[in-house]
């Protein structure tokens, strides 16, 4: 890091650093008299909306250039692609309701990373949780009331799901197992054991059923909708979970005792912290919502699991909790586009006959250019100018530069 | 057991080791450098794609290979980038390139055969008079596609590089003390960058090996986690290939058995014995393995002067 003092002079004004870093130039004109107080936040909240639009952009350049290739008109699908996702009331509902899913496991990861924890299983936490919920509910469904049957399912998929991660918890907290290779193990026979639940246990053998999956919970008995819509109500679920996870890392004594932890562990043992027992309770508490993200998947949109399903959210979420540094608002956010993406992307790729990975396509491409505007913002914030930046101050404000 | 049942598991075993073997030894020798390469899935993917590709237009095996190679090597080439030479996450990129791989793969099979499904020959396999007529050996030893033999080549190679050479002492001494490196003189981004980007040309070898050798065609996706399962044989070898290359063939020998057992009528669940291996590792590691050798520059950035 630098010293304060060579940062060049325009960098006096925080609000142009900020706007320039990335912007290039577009954003120069109209917002510069808008700052006059250092109002930090609303700084703060420009910046992130800066980082993530900029590259926004760029991926679904790049995205149009693929389609272009294609012989397929870039704008026409963008514009399906946000006309599916969300203007039409039915996309919008399906993008709220993908977001359920992903918001669990964001809330999983969240907790994880915080306390430096790579909990990259959650694919087995998830489809186990799935599974079970998937062969029990249908029958649970007859013999209890629908209320307690939900809440039941939802505690069996929570519960599970932490289980799957005491494993590689004790092998990190004892011996220091990188916890890396042991839940990518255990996601593998947790995605196996799950498929076997599906296809030996809770088979529905009833005749006529070509994939093995389990028997179907009555639309009736699954979660409650809202406002008379299709979004189930495990999108509120999601958003309590995110919101509370955020509030325990920011504001209770539990959540500043992760966060040392995850900072560096030997200062938490220094620090007195029962370091065994906190990375135990954070593997199960990561666990419990992955686990909790398949329940609440299958008891609000699919009604029972294939032997076939594995949806992977555990894998694209983790590079999203991680841009969001951790941050629960901006996990939601970053969860809704994602959302708008990838529901956009599926119809959008169906209308124009394309498969429908290209949506994953784009969705790496935002993330990888998140992570490269990122750099670049942390090097101006140190003061460091890249090659770019300096390219693109002389070719764009010839004065400034000049200056310099 | 009949001489046709252990001919088939043992080749079996050796077929679904070997894309396992060059891609995990890619990984290793990246993670020995400190660079985790979570892309490894999407740079066999590539490899598996580009491999296809080239060997349909040229008809050639070895072409295919090459064409492999070249597109993991490119994959890698934005790890290089982003990871090693501008500090970023090593864990996101990689999960990005996988994403992004899948999803580029998958456009240019619908694009160019998505009608027409085009299928290679059979890759060749050695003939050697004699030694190829002996009953289970002469298949198993002396008749692999020529791919195999590379494959244990290059671990034997890899394990001498890493040991007992001055380029292999500098990439053990970056993965495990990078400032000490730089001190010494040692170029740190140049030996992360080299050994990134051999993880991938091997896991470009490996994808290849997939779709020239084992199925033929290219299928969207058909990598179908085995770039993870390479990462995890990888960290388990502590750093070296020989452990990785058993590793890799007590996997191949789990998917042969399944294959094989369903074959000869008993039948068994597949979701069992694949997962043995990782419960039998997970018990080993329990009984046995109180710490791991894992790098301790591991997934940290390097950069100068910095910490």
């Amino acid at each position: 890091m630098k010293p304060t003092d060579t940062v060049p002079p325009e960098m006096t004004d925080e609000h142009t650093v900020v706007s320039d870093g990335l912007a290039g130039g577009p954003s120069n004109a109209d917002d510069s008299p808008g700052i006059s107080l250092g109002s930090s936040r609303m700084e703060k909240i420009r910046r992130s909306m800066l980082l993530t639009i900029l590259p926004l952009v760029a991926a679904m350049v790049v995205g149009g250039l693929f389609l272009l290739a294609l012989g397929r008109d870039p704008l026409a699908f963008y514009a399906t692609m946000i006309h599916r996702a969300i203007i039409s009331p039915s996309g919008l509902q399906e993008t709220l309701i993908r977001m359920a899913p992903l918001l669990l496991i964001s809330a999983g990861l969240i907790v994880a990373f915080s306390a430096g924890i790579w909990n990259l299983g959650g694919d087995g936490q998830f489809m186990l949780g799935a599974a079970l919920v998937g062969g029990l509910a249908a029958s649970s469904a007859e013999v209890m009331p629908r209320g307690l049957m939900l809440v039941l399912m939802l505690l069996i998929a929570g519960t599970l799901g932490a289980v799957w991660t005491i494993i590689p918890a004790l092998m990190k907290a004892r011996y220091g197992i990188n916890e890396i290779i042991t839940t990518l193990m255990m996601s593998f026979i947790g995605v196996n054991l799950a498929s076997l639940l599906v296809k030996v246990m809770f088979l529905d053998d009833r005749p006529g059923i070509q994939t093995p999956r389990t028997p179907v919970l009555d639309v009736a008995d699954r979660l409650p909708t809202l406002f008379g819509t299709r979004v189930h109500s495990g999108v509120i679920i999601g958003v309590i979970a995110v919101i509370g996870v955020h509030i325990m890392m920011t504001r209770t004594s539990l959540g500043l005792r992760l966060k040392i932890l995850g900072a560096n562990v030997k200062a938490a043992h220094h620090a007195g912290l029962g370091v065994s027992k906190l990375t135990v309770a954070t593997f199960l508490l990561s666990g419990m919502f992955m686990g909790l993200a398949g329940g609440v998947e299958v008891l609000g949109v699919q009604g029972f699991v294939r032997a076939d399903w594995n949806p992977s959210f555990g894998l694209v979420a983790v590079p999203l909790v991680f841009l969001a540094r951790m941050n629960g608002w901006v996990t939601i956010a970053f969860v809704f586009l994602l959302s708008v993406l990838s529901i956009g992307g599926e119809l959008a790729t169906r209308d124009a006959g394309l498969p429908n990975q290209f949506g994953l396509l784009i969705v790496a491409l935002v993330l990888l250019f998140m992570t490269v505007a990122e750099y670049f913002e942390s090097r101006r914030l140190r003061g460091e100018r890249t090659v770019w930046a300096t390219m693109a101050d002389r070719i764009l404000s010839k004065g400034d530069a000049a200056g310099e | 057991m009949s001489e046709a049942l252990i001919t088939a598991l043992l080749v079996g075993a050796i077929a679904a080791a070997v894309p396992l073997m060059l891609a995990g030894l890619g990984e290793l020798i990246s993670e020995r450098a400190g660079v985790l390469n979570v892309g490894l899935e999407g740079m066999m993917l590539m490899g598996a794609y580009g491999g296809f590709v080239v060997a349909l237009a040229t008809g050639s095996t070895w072409m295919g290979f090459i064409g492999g190679a070249v597109a993991g090597g490119l994959v890698s080439l934005v790890m290089v980038v982003l990871c090693v030479r501008w500090g970023l996450d090593q864990i996101v990129v990689g999960i990005g390139i996988l994403l992004g791989v899948e999803g580029l793969t998958s456009l240019l099979h619908a694009a160019q055969f998505a009608n027409t499904y085009p299928r290679l020959g059979k890759a060749a396999a050695p003939s050697i008079p004699w030694l190829s007529d002996i009953p289970v050996v002469g298949r198993v030893v002396f008749g692999e596609p020529y791919m195999v033999y590379v494959t244990l080549i290059a671990v034997f190679v890899a394990g001498w590089v890493l040991r007992k050479t001055p380029w292999g002492l500098a990439i053990r001494a970056t993965g495990e003390s990078p400032e000490a490196v730089d001190a010494a003189g040692v170029n740190v981004v140049l030996v992360r960058s080299l050994a990134t980007l051999s993880a991938g040309v091997l896991a470009g070898l490996g994808g290849a090996y997939l779709s020239l050798v084992s199925s033929g065609n290219f299928i969207p996706l058909m990598t179908g986690g085995r770039g993870f399962m390479a990462l995890v044989l990888a960290m388990l070898a502590r750093g070296r290939p020989i452990w990785l290359a058993l590793g890799a063939l007590l996997f191949g020998f789990a998917t042969a058995l399944t294959t094989a057992l369903q074959i000869f009528g008993i039948d068994i669940r597949p979701e069992i014995v694949n997962s043995l291996p990782f419960v039998v590792v997970l018990v080993v590691l329990t009984l046995f393995g109180r710490d791991d050798y894992l790098p301790s520059s591991l997934a940290l950035p390097y950069v100068r002067g910095e910490r």
